[in-house]
């Protein structure tokens, strides 16, 4: 619960500065942490790589532009939807839980079939997963409107929006971990055999992270649409994937606190990049970094990170009241 | 018959980039996503570094056989310094944080030639006379897929020998399969790990040369397609088989074809669900692949 803390700290040094600016990158921050905390709960548990939840992303987000965009538009631009959708126009919240449950009868559907592998046949399954997402949504123009964006989505997601989900994601990871099947999860993750010998579900428990990871990953995905405003397909594949999982893996890919402060550390470079490049007074002087050099910095310091604490910046272990005093 | 030179010449690009994956794969579990930048890399070491849209030619002015030799070692070179430089020190990290490594070494190189070169695709011209058509056995087939093929079968034979009848390439196949033991039986690592890294440089820049004049476009993204692809054939395949890879990138490159040719108008554009649902069953089906090696089958 630090962690909440923590980024309720954040929330507000980011409202105080007053900058609108500001205000958005941290609501792209929380969303982030969104997607990542969903990403950990499945692969930070199971230790099986997904490059899939993207997809959930992708699902979620697309599924709440469905239920909020004005009916008008709608029949404008998506003829494609069942009547009972072209009709009518739901307000945010409903919708996004709606959303996040639809991703999650999805991932319950796929999981069916997926969480019967194990180890690295599992994570290019999980990637085919996200390639099929993408060619459906990229192609099925009448319901999605394929590489042509949808627009007008309602933009309602500013930083107490994203915090507040922020939190109650963080809320369902630690829940979950410290709950049964999030013990015999990690369990699973040590030794499959003799987490198998003490009586553990594999499959199940595979299962319920899964469910659960793409239910709070559906979440993100909704914020994320109604924090752009605009959705396009192309948004939800490789780009995000990879930083997502970089920003897991260089929290620390074992631990909660992990996810948190991968999200926290990677934004607050790639931010730090970003203002270099428009230039820094010193003095007299103004230092400026060359154009696209903040990606390549950006690339380095994030192989730097992974040489010099390869298990991730908590390596694995926890923020808790306890250790800090 | 024209859809069997298809299928050929699109599994040989394939099966070329699943064994430059599954080299590095089998012999250090690491799956390389910094491989499609190396390609790309290659493929802009022949031209000037500019933002212009028609690209002037670097090394591509070389003669022929002193340029194909240049890139293959560009390619080589900077396949080496990459395992020197970030993965040599972080062989004992678990397998996500090196694959994160590499992709985030992909990224930088990514972005390294986005800044000389823009982003905006550039075109080139290399042996674009190949893209004339031969009448062969009733069907226009252009030269370039027959050489494709030919430099295809060339290489996977060349290596073939390598790995079966020299000693380096009995190492690397020992190593591959089951690298502990390999290293107790006196395997040198570093030079097995170095030399797998050049030849999958090298083979990287083989599928450049070919991408490049099939297309005749310099961009920066052009390696991730097929590098995406070679991953999904190396799993396929079978950890730790090289044969099987390759036969997994003939079988992609033959069934990507395929749906081409069967599926109606309607669901044509979205056949590359259709392939990667295919590739989930397959690996439902046998999830250690298709020719595994038989330490790698797991027990439970």
């Amino acid at each position: 619960m630090l962690l909440s803390l923590l980024l309720l700290a954040v929330a507000v040094a980011a409202a105080l500065t007053g900058s609108e600016a500001v205000e958005r990158t941290a609501s792209e921050m929380f969303i982030r942490m969104v997607l990542v905390i969903g990403l950990y709960i499945f692969v930070g548990n199971s230790g099986v790589m997904s490059f899939g939840h993207v997809g959930f992303m992708c699902i979620g987000a697309y599924a709440s532009a469905w239920q909020t965009l004005p009916v008008a538009m709608k029949q404008l631009v998506l003829p494609g939807l069942p009547q009972w959708l072209l009709d009518s126009s739901i307000s945010p919240l409903p919708a996004a839980i709606f959303s996040a449950l639809l991703v999650a009868v999805v991932a319950l559907i796929s999981g069916l079939v997926l969480m019967r592998l194990s180890g690295i046949a599992a994570s290019i399954a999980t990637f085919a997963f996200l390639a099929v997402v993408n060619v459906v949504y990229s192609n099925w123009d009448s319901v999605s409107a394929g590489t042509s964006s949808v627009v007008g989505i309602p933009v309602y997601a500013n930083l107490w929006v994203t915090i507040a989900w922020a939190i109650v994601a963080i809320a369902i990871a630690f829940f979950y971990s410290v709950s049964r099947y999030g013990l015999a999860l990690r369990a699973v993750r040590e030794d499959p055999v003799a987490a198998q010998a003490c009586g553990v579900w594999v499959y199940r428990e595979r299962l319920v992270a899964y469910v659960l990871s793409a239910f709070v990953v559906g979440l993100a995905g909704v914020l994320y649409a109604h924090f752009l405003g605009v959705l396009n397909p192309d948004a939800f594949y490789l780009d995000n994937t990879f930083l997502a999982l970089a920003m897991l893996v260089v929290g620390g890919v074992s631990s909660l606190s992990g996810a948190v402060v991968g999200v926290l550390s990677l934004s607050l470079l790639i931010e730090l990049l970003v203002r270099m490049e428009d230039g820094v007074r010193f003095g007299e002087t103004m230092l400026s970094l060359p154009g696209g050099a903040q990606e390549v910095l950006l690339g380095v310091a994030m192989i730097l990170m992974l040489i010099f604490r390869p298990g991730g910046l908590m390596a694995g272990r926890e923020i808790v009241w306890r250790k800090l005093f | 018959m024209q859809y069997l030179v298809d299928a050929l010449s699109l599994g040989s690009l394939y099966a070329l980039g699943a064994l430059g994956i599954a080299l590095i794969f089998g012999v250090m579990r690491l799956v390389n996503f910094a491989h499609g930048s190396i390609i790309a890399c290659c493929v802009f070491s022949l031209i000037v570094p500019s933002v212009e849209a028609q690209a002037q030619l670097l090394a591509g002015r070389l003669p022929d056989w002193v340029l194909v030799p240049a890139v293959l070692a560009v390619g080589a070179g900077l396949s080496v310094v990459s395992e020197f430089v970030v993965f040599r020190r972080l062989r004992q990290a678990n397998p996500a944080t090196m694959m994160i490594a590499s992709f985030a070494l992909g990224f930088t190189i990514q972005n390294v030639l986005l800044l000389l070169y823009s982003s905006r695709p550039k075109s080139l011209d290399l042996w674009s006379q190949l893209g004339q058509s031969v009448e062969l056995w009733g069907a226009r087939i252009p030269f370039l897929q027959l050489i494709t093929i030919g430099v295809g079968l060339l290489t996977l034979s060349a290596l073939s020998f390598l790995l079966k009848h020299t000693r380096v390439g009995i190492e690397m196949r020992a190593a591959a399969e089951d690298f502990t033991m390999a290293r107790m039986l006196g395997v040198r690592a570093n030079a097995v790990i170095t030399l797998t890294f050049a030849i999958s440089g090298a083979l990287a820049a083989a599928i450049a040369l070919l991408l490049v004049s099939q297309t005749g476009v310099a961009d920066i993204r052009m390696g991730l397609p097929i590098m995406l692809v070679a991953f999904i054939a190396t799993v396929i395949g079978g950890l730790g088989s090289l044969a099987g890879s390759v036969a997994a990138g003939f079988l992609l490159g033959a069934v990507t074809v395929l749906l081409q040719v069967v599926l109606p108008l309607d669901a044509r554009t979205f056949r590359d669900a259709f392939l990667y649902l295919g590739v989930i069953a397959v690996l439902v089906w046998r999830p250690q692949g298709l020719l595994a090696s038989p330490t790698t089958v797991s027990r439970i």
